[in-house]
């Protein structure tokens, strides 16, 4: 799976959780729970729907790495190149 | 014979518009079942019966706007007969305007599933606004999410959002109005709760994990059975007690505005279990899709406002509950144990309570209690 599908897939969870988020206008690099106003029940939706889609089950010791859109992104790529 | 009236939807809900009926005469209902669904300011509720029956006759039709408490169906008893009881007037309803002689009056037009996006559909709930009669503008007459919009706008009694600030208006008003407040605040650590969910949570994925707001609600539920005064309402004069634990669980809704539906009987349900009921509960607030009894149950009001990271919470009472508990944001703070400093976990709670119905030293032994509760955390 490449960056673009990944990130494709991505935006649709979220958008799953959040139908008001645009892709366009979402900045990357921002704190993401406050981009996209996520509250906990929303944060594990969305980590449940990347489970179902992707496969990755992010543990929560891992959630700090998970600060921006762009850290997300990275981090995803990361787990499903190692398998 | 059983009149059926359209039963609370809330303190700051006072009438609905029945959009159908799910039951029909001579059709047998059982106590709790859906009998008919029914838009408000909030929500599209399904509307639950209280009683076993048989449906004699249904009283208002879909698209009639009643107050809560006007009677809309007839139900027999066990043992009654149509012949036996004399049947209810039907609510009256001002009188249609005759057609012109002449004309045909066309028949409604065939129902056909209406070309429409899944984004305007769903913006379509979001706003009230019935795509099946809108005219789209799309490709092949598809409706539109512009469409929808534009409808909204023309349609503004129908604007759901404006209704629900009216509601929220009504409602907080009153209870600042009748309720004389009383606050008490108390830091609440959570170091021991913190550290069993987290190793409860390792092992699992996403949709087996626990948030730990769900640790709180049962902590204040359990409390609850110990300090029964602030789990009722204040009616007539009075303080009356609940007749169960149901917690009102405060949801922010994407567009605007709150909803606090009933999580029921959560002293009594294990944790994963009051999980999965809290997840289906948010999801069904937020598409506005909720049962009367979630409108009508709430003995005590919760609102986990520390999920936006505020530091602490004072709510309004929502009328006629006697107490809301606010829970800050959990987050490592600075904690003296034992004489020594130490991090540890912790959140900001608050009592907003009803001075008629308690007292302020009660509502600190509760708090007290909440927090016992809290420091074992694998007897939740």
């Amino acid at each position: 799976m490449d960056d673009a599908q990944i990130r494709r897939e991505v935006l649709e969870a979220l958008q799953g959780i959040a139908p008001e988020v645009e892709a366009e206008t979402l900045r990357g690099d921002r704190p993401l729970r406050d981009e996209v106003d996520l509250d906990s029940m929303d944060w594990l939706r969305f980590l449940a729907a990347l489970h179902q889609r992707l496969g990755v089950n992010i543990p929560e010791a891992d959630y700090q790495q998970l600060t921006s859109l762009d850290a997300l992104l990275a981090y995803v790529g990361r787990r499903l190149a190692a398998g | 014979m059983i009149e059926f009236k359209l039963p609370s939807l809330g303190a700051d809900m006072d009438e609905g518009t029945l959009l159908e009926w799910r039951i029909a005469p001579g059709e047998a209902v059982r106590r709790g079942q859906v009998v008919a669904v029914v838009d408000t300011a909030k929500a599209a509720v399904d509307v639950e019966c209280w009683q076993d029956g048989t449906v004699l006759d249904l009283l208002i039709q879909p698209g009639d706007k009643v107050p809560v408490g006007t009677p809309i169906a007839a139900l027999l008893e066990a043992g009654e007969t149509s012949e036996t009881v004399q049947r209810p007037a039907r609510v009256a309803k001002p009188a249609q305007p005759a057609p012109a002689p002449g004309t045909t009056t066309s028949a409604a037009p065939p129902a056909s599933r209406a070309r429409i996006s899944p984004a305007a559909r769903k913006r379509a709930a979001e706003l009230g606004v019935d795509a099946g009669t809108l005219s789209g503008t799309g490709p092949q007459g598809a409706v539109s999410l512009a469409d929808v919009e534009a409808a909204a706008k023309s349609a503004a009694p129908l604007d759901r959002q404006a209704a629900m600030r009216q509601a929220i208006a009504a409602a907080m008003s009153r209870s600042k109005r009748e309720i004389p407040h009383y606050y008490l605040g108390e830091t609440i650590p959570l170091g021991a709760a913190m550290a069993w969910l987290s190793a409860h949570n390792a092992g699992l994925p996403p949709e087996q994990r626990l948030l730990p707001g769900v640790l709180l609600l049962k902590a204040v539920a359990l409390a609850l059975r110990d300090y029964p005064q602030l789990n009722g309402y204040w009616q007539d004069g009075a303080f009356r007690a609940a007749p169960g634990i149901h917690l009102g669980v405060a949801v922010a809704l994407r567009q605007g505005g709150l909803i606090a539906p009933a999580l029921h009987d959560v002293a009594d349900k294990p944790l994963e279990q009051l999980m999965a009921e809290l997840g289906d509960l948010v999801q069904r607030a937020r598409s506005y899709s909720l049962r009367s009894s979630e409108l009508s149950d709430a003995s005590l009001t919760v609102t986990q406002l520390g999920d936006q990271g505020v530091d602490s919470v004072f709510g309004v009472i929502y009328p006629p509950q006697v107490a809301l508990v606010g829970v800050g944001r959990i987050a490592e703070r600075p904690w003296v144990e034992e004489g020594r400093l130490c991090v540890m976990p912790s959140a900001q709670f608050s009592l907003a309570a009803d001075h008629r119905a308690s007292d302020g030293h009660y509502g600190a032994r509760f708090l007290g209690e909440v927090r016992r509760l809290l420091q074992t955390p694998d007897r939740l």
